[in-house]
């Protein structure tokens, strides 16, 4: 990014081309139609480019793109006349709301996970995915409920920093 | 269109650097220029307050002091949600409740110091009715330009955009307003500057909802 303030046609591009799968992935997730999602990833595109002078290279780039990504979805749905409440996204939703059949997204949790110790990813597998209860969960990894409460705080909050620390 | 053509087409416009550009840059500006304009507004309208006795007052520094720290605090506000992703200043919310804090408590140690009597006077000067429309309307002037130069950045919450352009143009007004009035108590000021100032936030939050827009 801070590149493409500088000028760089190809890093621009290659940016654009980035942060493109990424705010498809972010759109397919809250909207229905296709043509709906590319559109907002057009849109979202195009603000970006002409709101680059905007971003603040001291601050990380992530939050900026999906500042702009949040705010051109609720223009549409306001301009749609619908009410939305969009919850500030964070990862938990990332994980929870996702259909965990669609194979690119389970290759990405997979690949997110792989990123913990093993025994919190099997714990963060059994609670978030496969929809175990807590206690069960606890009762699968032979600790106790207090102990896994607190293996899953530290994963989400851990996964969250992987998610947003991802420079794009 | 397909989005790799769109990201050709812009890749190939992105030859053009566009350096970072910080909020203060536009906002100042746009300030200095809304506070000479509502100067100029207010001596055609009103005329000023002989200035050599005034500046010599305490109150009108309170007043001054009081509409200022408004502005600084909506200032502090505004310039973060300017930007994507910006977070709402907490310094500015600080400095927000400071303010409103000083005044309440100088306007509560001179009400309880003054006869029962003076009280109606303390409250309502000669010029309650009047006090908080006047600030609104040299106020819009300010916010028109603090929201123009406010339109070419991107703020993402438009509202609360809004609201602190309307917070910083209602402070703004109500120092150049003291230029004029001469209400010298702190509970006149604690309620009818603040009535003013508070309705621009208000209106500044419902109109910058639509202007911001991009």
């Amino acid at each position: 990014m801070v590149a493409s303030q500088a000028g760089d046609s190809d890093a621009h591009g290659r940016l654009l081309v980035r942060l493109a799968g990424h705010l498809r992935a972010y759109f397919a997730r809250r909207l229905r139609g296709a043509d709906d999602v590319e559109d907002l990833v057009q849109e979202t595109l195009l603000a970006v480019h002409l709101k680059r002078a905007t971003y603040d290279p001291s601050y990380r780039f992530a939050p900026w793109a999906f500042a702009i990504a949040r705010y051109k979805l609720v223009d549409r749905y306001r301009r749609r006349g619908g009410r939305v409440s969009l919850p500030l996204e964070s990862a938990t939703d990332l994980l929870a709301s996702d259909n965990p059949e669609e194979g690119a997204v389970r290759r990405d949790v997979a690949k997110l996970l792989a990123k913990l110790p093993e025994r919190q990813q099997r714990l963060m597998r059994d609670v978030k995915l496969q929809g175990y209860s807590m206690d069960e969960a606890a009762a699968r990894a032979g600790i106790s409920v207090t102990a896994a409460k607190v293996a899953v705080h530290r994963s989400m909050k851990r996964l969250m920093r992987e998610v947003f620390d991802e420079d794009l | 269109m397909k989005t790799s053509e769109l990201i050709g087409a812009l890749a190939s416009a992105g030859g053009e650097p566009s350096p970072p550009r910080r909020p203060l840059a536009r906002i100042a500006p746009a300030a200095i220029a809304g506070v000479v304009l509502a100067l100029a507004a207010l001596s055609l309208w009103l005329g000023m307050q002989p200035l050599a006795a005034a500046i010599r007052a305490d109150w009108f520094w309170m007043k001054a002091a009081y509409c200022l720290a408004l502005a600084v605090s909506g200032l502090l506000i505004l310039l973060p949600s300017l930007r994507p992703g910006g977070r709402i200043s907490a310094v500015g919310l600080a400095a927000l409740a400071m303010a409103l804090a000083g005044i309440a408590v100088m306007a509560g140690q001179e009400w309880v110091s003054a006869p029962a009597t003076l009280w109606p006077k303390l409250w309502l000067g000669d010029s309650w009715d009047l006090c908080p429309w006047r600030i609104l309307l040299l106020a819009a002037p300010i916010y028109a330009l603090l929201i123009g130069g406010a339109r070419p950045l991107a703020p993402t919450r438009l509202g609360l955009a809004g609201a602190a352009a309307g917070l910083m143009a209602g402070g703004l007004a109500g120092a150049v307003y003291g230029f004029y009035c001469q209400e010298h108590t702190a509970p006149f000021v604690a309620l009818w500057y603040s009535l003013g100032i508070g309705l621009s936030a208000a209106l500044g939050a419902l109109v910058g909802a639509r202007l911001l827009r991009w």
